[in-house]
């Protein structure tokens, strides 16, 4: 009994004994949620890259937030809606590959946010925490914010699920099902922006994709419905959360990093064990099914 | 189900994407009930015409008109079974939901599916075959089990118009027997159906049978429409009979 407190003890130490800890999970514990939601589009869609795009796209906007004394989420907000612009003219007008539009106006985007950084007389300190995050640093206005946007994404995903969920089989199904394909694809990239914004305070812009897509990944291998899905990611982001920021407190490395690695890991080490039931599923010996009505 | 008009008319239309026109002055009227067969080879227009009756590509000239409004402004009246469906392998889908989703043109976003659309589910499930995996995932499913699933979802429409893109790829014999019963049952109900179709067996019992190679090489009943020589201008060589 007292050696199971004990390790109890152990494993919570870290938050208990730190209010920053306390934050940085809460903090990571939301964002997981919100990643889980938005995440499960990006991945049933297809939409990696749009979403690394986005996550670029928004630090000139930040840059020039900090350059200016404005919270930097405000610049966020802005750099995120000339990305998603710049992403449905390419996709629309422009007649190039999209990934090959994309890919340009990503480069573009994070080159002129390097630019502008660079004016500023604290360059290093302010590109690392854009780029890499501060997930140590959360306070409790930060928190409301990233309760606030998963409302937001939460109230976006039930009320497009039924369009969302027939873009992800085939556009023109959704068309024809009577659902503006052109609204509903600008309302899912609203939410993947929300949810990058919301996210790149604590792992920084250059692993935000980690956070959507890992965990999303996980609960595509073992999901047979998009709700279980979202809820399996839910789950494998609040673990890593968990796991990352124990491994960075005891071995004092990156937190952020430190999460989205264990998120990775964790997909990695499901799609090695589900290989199997792959296997199995795709030879294609009638079997009866196991629904129990 | 009686039409005082036409369920689908077209006059002078041509079809195509953007500038391309792929086929012009399609003159077309149909009644419910009908079955009109489009035949051809690949890129002959068949299903540049479908998705034009469904409204996924403007009509590039002419006039036409489904169930007396634009293609695509009558999404609970009209459904469309597209060629080889893109289904990604990460869908966690299973072939029920997959069948649900028909029902969503009648539910809109925020309607509750009723004990009427899961007993359409359910039913359409049995006609199609697709009952026999309905908790199967998507990524797990044969090529035909996902042909028969598709074909589900489209039934679960109810819809009056059908307009479907070689219904029978990739489906056994016993597949095919249940797609041409399934367009037999649906003409009997008064639904019009347009059937893209290689195979001219499958044109045998239609109203009509238009012919396509990048125009209209004939329209008329099967007896007419699919005399040697049309066929031959359409495939490059004559059926053996």
């Amino acid at each position: 009994m007292n050696t199971g407190l004990a390790v109890a003890e152990l494993f919570w130490e870290p938050f208990a004994r730190n209010e920053f800890m306390r934050n940085a999970l809460l903090a990571s514990a939301l964002v997981s949620v919100i990643c889980a939601i938005a995440g499960t589009y990006v991945v049933l869609r297809g939409l990696s890259f749009v979403g690394d795009a986005l996550a670029h796209g928004v630090i000139p906007g930040i840059a020039l937030a900090l350059l200016f004394g404005v919270p930097g989420v405000v610049g966020a907000v802005i750099g995120a809606a000339v990305m998603m612009g710049g992403v449905s003219v390419i996709t629309s007008r422009v007649r190039l590959s999209a990934d090959t539009a994309i890919g340009l106006l990503f480069v573009g985007m994070l080159s002129l946010g390097v630019i502008i950084t660079s004016r500023s007389t604290s360059f290093v300190g302010d590109i690392t925490r854009i780029l890499f995050g501060e997930l140590l640093g959360v306070d409790t206005t930060d928190l409301a914010w990233q309760a606030g946007v998963l409302v937001v994404v939460a109230v976006i995903a039930f009320v497009a699920h039924r369009p969302f969920v027939l873009m992800s089989l085939d556009d023109g199904l959704a068309r024809t099902s009577g659902f503006s394909v052109r609204f509903f694809h600008g309302l899912m990239l609203t939410m993947v922006a929300m949810a990058v914004v919301g996210s790149f305070q604590l792992v920084g812009t250059l692993l935000v994709l980690g956070l959507l897509v890992a965990p999303a990944a996980t609960g595509a291998l073992l999901a047979r419905r998009v709700s279980t899905m979202m809820l399996v990611a839910s789950v494998c982001g609040v673990v890593s959360s968990y796991v990352g920021l124990f491994t960075s407190y005891h071995f004092d490395v990156a937190a952020g990093a430190s999460i989205v690695f264990t998120s990775v890991y964790l997909f990695v080490v499901v799609a090695v064990l589900t290989i199997p039931r792959r296997l199995r599923g795709t030879s294609e010996l009638p079997h009866q099914h196991e629904h129990a009505h | 189900m009686n039409y005082t008009s036409h369920s689908i008319a077209a006059s002078r239309l041509d079809v195509g994407y953007g500038l391309h026109r792929v086929v012009r002055e399609i003159d077309l009227r149909t009644q419910g009930g009908d079955l009109i067969a489009l035949i051809g080879t690949n890129g002959s227009g068949k299903s540049t015409l479908l998705k034009t009756l469904a409204g996924m590509l403007p009509a590039l000239h002419g006039e036409v008109s489904v169930l007396g409004t634009r293609p695509g402004e009558a999404p609970k009246r009209v459904a469309f079974l597209p060629q080889h469906p893109v289904s990604s392998h990460t869908l966690p889908l299973r072939a029920r939901d997959i069948v649900a989703m028909g029902r969503y043109a009648h539910l809109g976003l925020f309607k509750r599916a009723g004990s009427t659309d899961r007993e359409i589910v359910e039913r359409t499930m049995q006609r199609t075959g697709a009952s026999e995996f309905a908790d199967k995932p998507l990524r797990e499913m044969s090529g035909g089990q996902q042909q028969r699933t598709h074909l589900a979802q489209v039934l679960a429409r109810e819809a009056e118009v059908l307009l479907l893109d070689e219904p029978t790829a990739g489906l056994d014999i016993a597949g095919k027997a249940a797609v041409a019963e399934v367009i037999a049952t649906e003409r009997a109900r008064g639904v019009t159906v347009v059937l893209a179709t290689h195979d001219l067996a499958d044109a045998a019992s239609a109203t009509a049978v238009m012919l396509l190679a990048q125009r209209v090489v004939a329209f008329g009943p099967p007896s007419q429409a699919l005399s040697d020589q049309n066929v031959r201008e359409c495939f490059g060589f004559t059926q053996p009979h």
